[in-house]
């Protein structure tokens, strides 16, 4: 433990406190609309300040924990501020900041302000808590109440309105998440049992000594529990099943968010826990399985929403290939293409979230002439797509051919299959991407099957002609004045932000692959970790 | 470390009862599951922390040995309190899917249904296909009681 005397680690516990503060007031201010907003914005705004200057403490490296209420570790609770923690941190928060204003601008075009959605914002809080929670996370079981937290809003933000899909496709994530959660706690138990301490530091000490045997079982019944968050491939189907219902901004924030939770715990396994890759070959038949059916899964998708929801699960495998490869390279790799698929898959489900506001729906078949009516729009779903396709210059082009590198470098057998595997995936992205953009975007509205009066209107008025079509709209659908009237300044601007943080990622690649190969080392050698919580001289290795 | 047979007996049999309620399509069975499966784990972390002993209060003439283990029982408490908040959600949503659906099981997905059909919607698969009716025709044993009349060749 390094007794700092006040550093921004200090104030790490107030990231996850400072949002569940906020909750409580936005809930009490539940009936005062504007008041709730701002409380929210606020904290969320503060908490990324916060996160920034841990990330500028640790930039160069270096561990810190903060121990709580005063009992030493490895008894108390503590929270571990290392490179990777507040980068998974800050990127987590520029998300959900970006989606709230999203959601705000949502809320307040729409007009609802005597809606069921009051719990919306105090939900919203209590989620980045959690996560929150799960990044700082310093011993097992407070991994397990931040998963907790963050599912148990989640359940609350997936069932918002209460309507018959979102009522269905809540029932099957919800027990799903229970079960998962109830596996990680009976693996919390075996651990407790075999190695008598829950604190990950003191784990990655007495883990070791125990035997091989109840090792594999531990480290088997973890990564299944963290599998499951983190849909990867057996444990998949419940999440394209369960997120394109949800309101646009929720299935945006879950997108990046939850799924990268299980993700970051994975991690945490397999480098702090159970150093050594001795799983090594099968998550990476798993990685490759991972990426294959979730991408053959989108390409059979007409809904753009459930299309993003397979990607999703599909790029996870990219993520799990780079922990499994297990070298300083893929591992480096892997934290970069972390934050990559945040930003761009939230963007693309923000989009999506704006296409079917202007179209009326999300379907491919119903959509066209997207490009000739809203060409920004097209603009905000082109980047992000490239982006998600891996095409070059773009961060998912860099993160890919740094797993590439780090497969090749590997050089096993499976590993030269698994990359092979990740290049044909990508492949299979962009075709994925380019059906939705030669429908939706770059087709007639008119060669669409049942388009949406709200499409045809639209390119009938652009050229010209008077047409009465639908006798119920207002005139401010039409065309131009359509855009404004269907896609709030707010929203773009929003998702506009997001793209761009997603270009910056490109533009900013240098230092940060810098800054992640370092986080990578600094992950493959546990005794960073173990002493920074313990105190110095007790690190094993 | 000794364990107490009784408990084991115990957590095993909630263990199966949880996981075969979990596995129906009911969704208060699937409630009933989580919650047997909750207590079940309970037990194990209990388990977890050893034989039984002393309250663990301080008192200088006991030897360290002699304390029973905090911690799971702290673990315990919370992992309560979690299973109960997600019960009582879990009761929210069965019931508004009763009112909506007047159904207490999970129900399929529309477009997950309609994208497994699709390929059978593709005319070019869908028309050639001649309707195969030697089943019909072959089929002279038709059980003699039932419908004689019916068979093509009787």
């Amino acid at each position: 433990m390094i007794d700092a005397p006040l550093t921004a680690v200090s104030f790490a516990p107030l990231v996850v406190a400072l949002p569940i503060f906020g909750a409580a007031l936005a809930f009490i201010l539940r009936r005062k609309r504007r008041t709730q907003r701002l409380v929210t914005i606020a904290v969320l705004v503060i908490t990324l300040c916060l996160e920034a200057w841990m990330l500028a403490t640790v930039w160069g490296g270096g561990t810190y924990s903060v121990t709580l209420g005063g009992w030493a570790p490895p008894f108390g609770i503590s929270m571990v501020v290392d490179g990777f923690s507040a980068f998974m941190l800050v990127v987590s928060s520029i998300v959900s900041l970006a989606v709230l204003l999203y959601a705000t601008s949502q809320g307040m075009a729409d007009g609802d302000e005597d809606g069921p959605v009051s719990i919306f914002h105090p939900a919203y809080l209590i989620l980045v808590a959690g996560v929150s929670n799960a990044f700082l996370a310093g011993d097992l079981f407070n991994l397990y109440v931040g998963f907790e937290i963050l599912l148990t809003a989640s359940y609350v933000l997936l069932t918002l309105g209460g309507t018959t899909a979102r009522i269905r496709a809540g029932t099957t994530y919800v027990v799903v998440s229970v079960a998962s959660s109830l596996l990680f706690l009976i693996a919390i138990g075996m651990i407790y049992a075999a190695a008598g301490t829950v604190n990950m530091a003191d784990l990655a000490v007495k883990l070791p000594e125990i035997s091989p045997g109840t090792q594999t079982v531990l480290h088997v019944m973890l990564l299944v529990a963290f599998g499951i968050k983190a849909a990867v491939f057996p444990l998949s189907f419940w999440l394209p099943d369960s997120y394109p219902t949800a309101p646009a901004p929720v299935t945006a924030v879950f997108a990046g968010l939850l799924t990268k939770v299980g993700v970051y715990a994975i991690i945490r396994t397999e480098t702090l826990l159970f150093p050594g890759n001795q799983l090594s070959e099968p998550l990476m038949v798993v990685a490759g399985l991972t990426m294959l059916v979730g991408i053959l899964g989108a390409v059979a998708q007409t809904d753009i929403k459930r299309m993003l929801s397979f990607t999703l699960t599909s790029h996870i495998g990219f993520l799990i290939f780079g922990v499994a490869v297990g070298n300083q390279l893929g591992l480096g790799a892997t934290i970069y293409y972390v934050a990559h698929h945040i930003v761009v898959q939230t963007s693309l489900f923000l989009v999506a979230g704006l296409i079917e506001r202007r179209a009326g729906t999300s379907n491919i078949e119903r959509l066209g002439s997207l490009a000739k009516l809203s060409p920004l729009l097209a603009l905000l779903f082109f980047v992000p797509a490239m982006n998600l396709g891996g095409i070059p210059p773009f961060s998912g082009f860099l993160g890919k051919l740094g797993l590439v590198q780090g497969g090749a470098e590997l050089g096993t057998p499976v590993a030269w299959a698994l990359v092979g595997v990740s290049l044909l995936t990508s492949l299979l992205t962009l075709l994925a991407i380019a059906r939705v953009w030669n429908r939706a975007f770059w087709r007639k509205a008119e060669d669409a099957t049942d388009p949406d009066p709200l499409l045809l209107v639209g390119v009938e008025a652009a050229r010209g002609a008077t047409y009465d079509i639908v006798a119920n709209e207002p005139a401010s659908r039409y065309s131009d004045r359509g855009n404004t009237a269907l896609l709030p300044n707010g929203m773009l601007a929003m998702t506009a932000a997001l793209v761009l943080v997603g270009v910056a990622l490109t533009v900013f690649a240098g230092p940060l692959f810098e800054f992640s190969d370092q986080v990578a080392g600094q992950l493959l050698d546990p005794n960073n970790y173990i002493e920074a919580v313990l105190g110095t001289g007790q690190g094993v290795r | 470390m000794s364990t107490n047979i009784t408990l084991l007996i115990v957590m095993g049999v909630l263990f199966a009862v949880g996981i075969y309620l979990l596995l129906e399509r009911s969704l208060t069975r699937v409630l009933l599951g989580i919650v047997v499966l909750g207590n079940g784990v309970n037990l194990l972390i209990l388990s977890a922390g050893g034989r039984r002993g002393e309250a663990p209060l301080y008192r200088s003439a006991l030897d360290a040995q002699e304390y029973s283990d905090p911690l799971p029982q702290a673990l315990i408490l919370t992992a309560i309190v979690i299973t109960f908040a997600v019960t009582a959600f879990m009761l929210g949503i069965i019931y508004r899917s009763w009112v909506i659906s007047r159904a207490d099981v999970v129900a399929d997905d529309d477009e997950d249904l309609r994208v497994s059909q699709q390929s059978t919607f593709d005319f070019e698969e869908d028309s050639p296909v001649p309707e195969d009716t030697t089943e019909f025709e072959g089929e002279d044993a038709e059980p003699a009681g039932n419908h004689p009349e019916k068979g093509p060749h009787a």
